[in-house]
């Protein structure tokens, strides 16, 4: 599998998922488009692959740091915990400041997700646990915890609806105007690149990185910040994409290895091409209404999670 | 490298007491001792992977507290007991991270040669792509230790690395351990559970017993029949041959 097929898919898929959808836009006519269709293309088709795009991308890179941060390879943003946590932290927003901008309540989500993050690794740390099955196992009862605590609160408070609407990645109601905070998922990718080297290094584990003369406390804090803002900015402007963060770095890790500094750019292209192609298999697949994303995502991610879990248990 | 008064409790258990210890400079030296003895608490102390409680350890009249990380990942290394990395690396990759503390990963001509010598030096030229997870434990084990010696400090602290070797591998290392003493000048100390590895290729051993040191002396002088015995709390005999002192342990 070479990376630069690899880059040709998701450019083929990126560019038909611009033109599927009830309303037909056929890429013979890209060139006189009348008004209405000018009017989807820039008002929904483009923002949802943009997003799309960025946000497979950074669901994938995410997993990958956490993976390297927590020494295993069955961990991500979605079963430790930071997703949640950062749920709890919107549940707070629509308690307390239900009139907040999309941008504060980014904030509140990132401080939630932060702190979750770290109160799962220091659980870990606590428990030193010698089954790396049991890490992935902790972290979902941990996100559990958080998750059942926001739904028991959400529903006292009638906001089930609301919340609800958070659980699940929806590219539907992308448009133009209200998901651009998206865009900051960018910068976020280019930070990890830079500390892609001293992130691999602290996935040696903290004796052998300190013995390197690695900040190792620092580089985990720094790696914990950039996952738990960018979980923090997709759950606000598209939801919740299980399984993503594990399954496209293991499955890149069997083909380029783990140096970081070698798949962080070809795992965040594998992970916007699954996610477009999900995208558009939901699209296609009871035309011409969708199903979610979500769905699609989660059906062929569990499977290829399955299967990555019971590869690792009979290594 | 000077050790003053270092101490270390766990539980109220001191581990380590109030060791004093003056390690000789461009020496292979062996700490030997029962198992729980506290040298490898000591290792990690004598390398900042753990904190003490009291004391002062001083490597080239420094405080070993007052480096800062890359500083002293310059100036020691340290390979602990047990290792485990789950990641899909290559040999040549694992070694190169023993230039992190020079190049924080952009690896320069220097960095690529030291890489290669330290790969030869322990036999992994043919290896040198191999996935590690694909290797044997004797093999990985040779792999940190070039990785170690691809960090080229002064100081290198092993806590058992013939654990997984077997006796041919295992006499290799300790020749490899020699020559960096007698043709780099390095400082080497290192943790051996097999007194007879001691015995052969140690300029001096230290001998730790309930966290504290027993006797620090040149190796003739510890490997004595009483020193040993009173040490384990066993019967050993002590010959010689071809010039070499050796042990025979086995509880009769
Ligand atoms: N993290 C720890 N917590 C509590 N006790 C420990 C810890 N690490 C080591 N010990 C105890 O300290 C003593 C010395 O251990 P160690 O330095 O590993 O000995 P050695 O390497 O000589 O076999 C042992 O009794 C061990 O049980
Ligand atoms: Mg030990």
């Amino acid at each position: 599998m070479k990376k630069g097929i690899l880059l040709i898919g998701l450019m083929i898929a990126a560019v038909s998922s611009l033109f599927i959808g009830v309303h037909s836009i056929p890429i013979t006519d890209l060139f006189h488009l009348n008004v209405q269709q000018e009017f989807i293309l820039w008002q929904t088709r483009i923002p949802r692959t943009v997003s799309l795009m960025i946000a497979g991308a950074t669901a994938s890179v995410s997993g990958l740091i956490m993976q390297h941060l927590t020494q295993n390879k069955f961990v991500s943003p979605t079963t430790v915990g930071t997703m949640d946590s950062a749920r709890l932290g919107i549940l707070v927003t629509m308690l307390y400041f239900p009139t907040a901008s999309i941008l504060t309540r980014s904030v509140v989500a990132f401080i939630f997700a932060l702190t979750g993050t770290l109160l799962f690794m220091w659980l870990l740390q606590k428990m030193s646990l010698k089954n790396p099955i049991m890490v992935p196992l902790l972290g979902i009862m941990f996100g559990n915890v958080i998750g059942s605590f926001v739904t028991f609160i959400a529903y006292k408070k009638q906001l089930i609806q609301n919340i609800s609407t958070w659980l699940e990645g929806n590219f539907a109601t992308v448009t133009k105007g209200d998901y651009e905070l998206i865009y900051l998922s960018v910068p976020l990718l280019i930070v990890a690149y830079l500390y892609a080297y001293p992130l691999t290094v602290s996935g040696l584990g903290e004796d052998l990185a300190i013995n390197l003369g690695l900040n190792y406390r620092l580089v985990q804090l720094i790696g914990m910040t950039i996952v738990a803002l960018a979980s923090s900015v997709t759950l606000v402007t598209v939801g919740t994409l299980p399984f993503l963060g594990i399954i496209i770095p293991n499955i890149i890790s069997v083909y380029y290895g783990d140096q970081m500094k070698e798949t962080l750019a070809i795992t965040a292209v594998a992970g916007s091409l699954f996610l477009i192609l999900c995208d558009i298999i939901a699209r296609v697949v009871i035309f011409p209404y969708e199903v979610s994303v979500s769905l699609i995502v989660s059906i062929l991610g569990s499977l290829i999670f399955i299967y990555l879990l019971w590869k690792g248990v009979n290594k | 490298m000077y050790i003053q008064n270092v101490s270390k409790t766990y539980r109220q258990k001191e581990v380590v007491q109030e060791v004093n210890l003056k390690l000789s400079e461009h020496k292979l030296t062996a700490f030997i001792g029962p198992n729980g003895a506290g040298k490898s608490t000591l290792l990690s102390m004598m390398s900042r992977l753990l904190e003490k409680d009291c004391g002062d350890i001083y490597i080239s009249g420094n405080e070993i507290t007052t480096f800062k990380s890359k500083e002293l990942a310059k100036k020691l290394a340290i390979l602990k007991q047990s290792n485990q990395i789950d990641l899909v690396l290559t040999v040549r990759e694992l070694v190169s991270f023993g230039r992190f503390p020079y190049s924080q990963g952009r690896l320069t001509e220097e960095d690529h040669r030291l890489i290669e010598e330290a790969l030869h030096y322990l036999g992994l030229d043919n290896l040198a792509d191999r996935q590690i997870n694909e290797l044997s434990g004797g093999q990985l084990q040779r792999v940190y230790i070039a990785m170690i010696l691809a960090q080229d400090t002064d100081y290198i602290l092993l806590d058992e690395p013939l654990n997984n070797l077997d006796m041919s591998y295992a006499a290799q290392l300790m020749k490899v351990l020699r020559r960096l003493v007698d043709e780099k000048g390095k400082t080497v100390v290192i943790v051996l559970h097999d007194i007879n590895f001691a015995s052969s290729y140690a300029d001096e051993i230290v001998a730790m017993k309930a966290g504290q040191v027993v006797y620090h002396d040149i190796t003739e002088q510890v490997i004595q029949k009483p020193v040993l015995d009173e040490l384990y709390e066993m019967n050993i005999q002590v010959c010689e041959l071809a010039g070499k002192r050796f042990c025979l342990y086995f509880n009769e």
